[in-house]
């Protein structure tokens, strides 16, 4: 039998979901500023996104919940980019810089 | 035959984009690169039947996200541009960071690729926009008003937390 369509082969998306994840936690651990980090922090949700998408796509009774569920967390994924991003702001503002390297003090 | 190019267009825009986002020095660089990422994951989410979704990345991801980041690069200069560590630390941090980003793609594909997938399901419910507005205003209306508290409690949270520290010269 041939094998089916390339769209209809759900290892594809599995792959570009594990590759998305891999190259997020390598730049996470990569990078030098919080905003780089914040960055790949946000391919790591697009990799759930889409492994959630796939997984609803190939194996859901239910083809509504997985895209609900993918509209939740984007609507998360933007809350957090506004709270770490104003963290970001109030960081530079007192130790004008956003590198991790310099933000070595704690006030306890 | 053009599908599958579109397909392959897709995928390559993705990686290509993500490898952006990772890699390059220049932070507005990033930014474009996860802009790129995010088109190239609206494709793919078109082709698996979610047109709602692919609309709601490009909306969400790089109208909203990516313009806010680069507010943030406007405002706080995160440049990584010289080099203020020594080369040897740098490079033993990034084959560190190469390993382990290796491995776990090395196991979730192992994981996830491997195994045969295309058994049939049986489904209750189609994959169409109104299926997703009937579901949303019924099932899951606790969870939709939940989320846009939660959307609300973080732009109080961001306005609260930006705002401290203004009066200081």
């Amino acid at each position: 039998m041939n094998p089916p369509p390339l769209p209809e082969r759900p290892d594809i998306y599995f792959t570009v979901a594990a590759f998305l994840l891999a190259i997020g936690i390598f730049g996470l651990l990569r990078r030098r500023t919080l905003i780089g980090m914040l960055i790949s922090g946000e391919l790591i949700f697009s990799a759930a996104s889409l492994n959630l998408m796939a997984f609803n796509r190939f194996r859901a009774p239910d083809p509504a919940v997985g895209q609900i569920f993918v509209l939740f967390l984007m609507g998360l994924a933007a809350a957090e980019i506004a709270i770490a991003l104003s963290i970001i702001i109030a960081v530079y503002r007192n130790y004008r810089s956003v590198k991790t390297r310099e933000l070595s003090e704690l006030k306890g | 035959m053009i599908v599958g190019a579109i397909f392959l267009l897709c995928i390559a825009t993705t990686v290509v984009g993500a490898l952006i986002a990772a890699l390059t020095a220049r932070i507005i660089r990033s930014v474009c690169g996860l802009m790129i990422c995010c088109i190239g994951l609206a494709g793919l989410y078109y082709f698996l039947h979610s047109p709602f979704l692919a609309l709601m990345e490009i909306l969400i991801y790089v109208g909203a996200v990516c313009v806010t980041i680069v507010f943030a690069v406007m405002l706080a200069e995160p440049e990584e541009g010289v080099r203020d560590e020594k080369r040897g630390a740098t490079l033993l941090w990034g084959g560190f960071a190469l390993l382990v980003s290796a491995a776990i793609f090395w196991g979730l594909w192992h994981l996830g690729a491997r195994q045969d997938w295309t058994a049939p399901v049986t489904r209750v419910n189609d994959f169409s926009i109104s299926a997703i507005g009937k579901s949303l205003l019924t099932t899951y209306s606790m969870a939709f008003e939940l989320i846009s508290l939660a959307l609300l409690v973080a732009i109080i949270g961001a306005l609260a937390i930006a705002r401290t520290g203004r009066t200081k010269p």
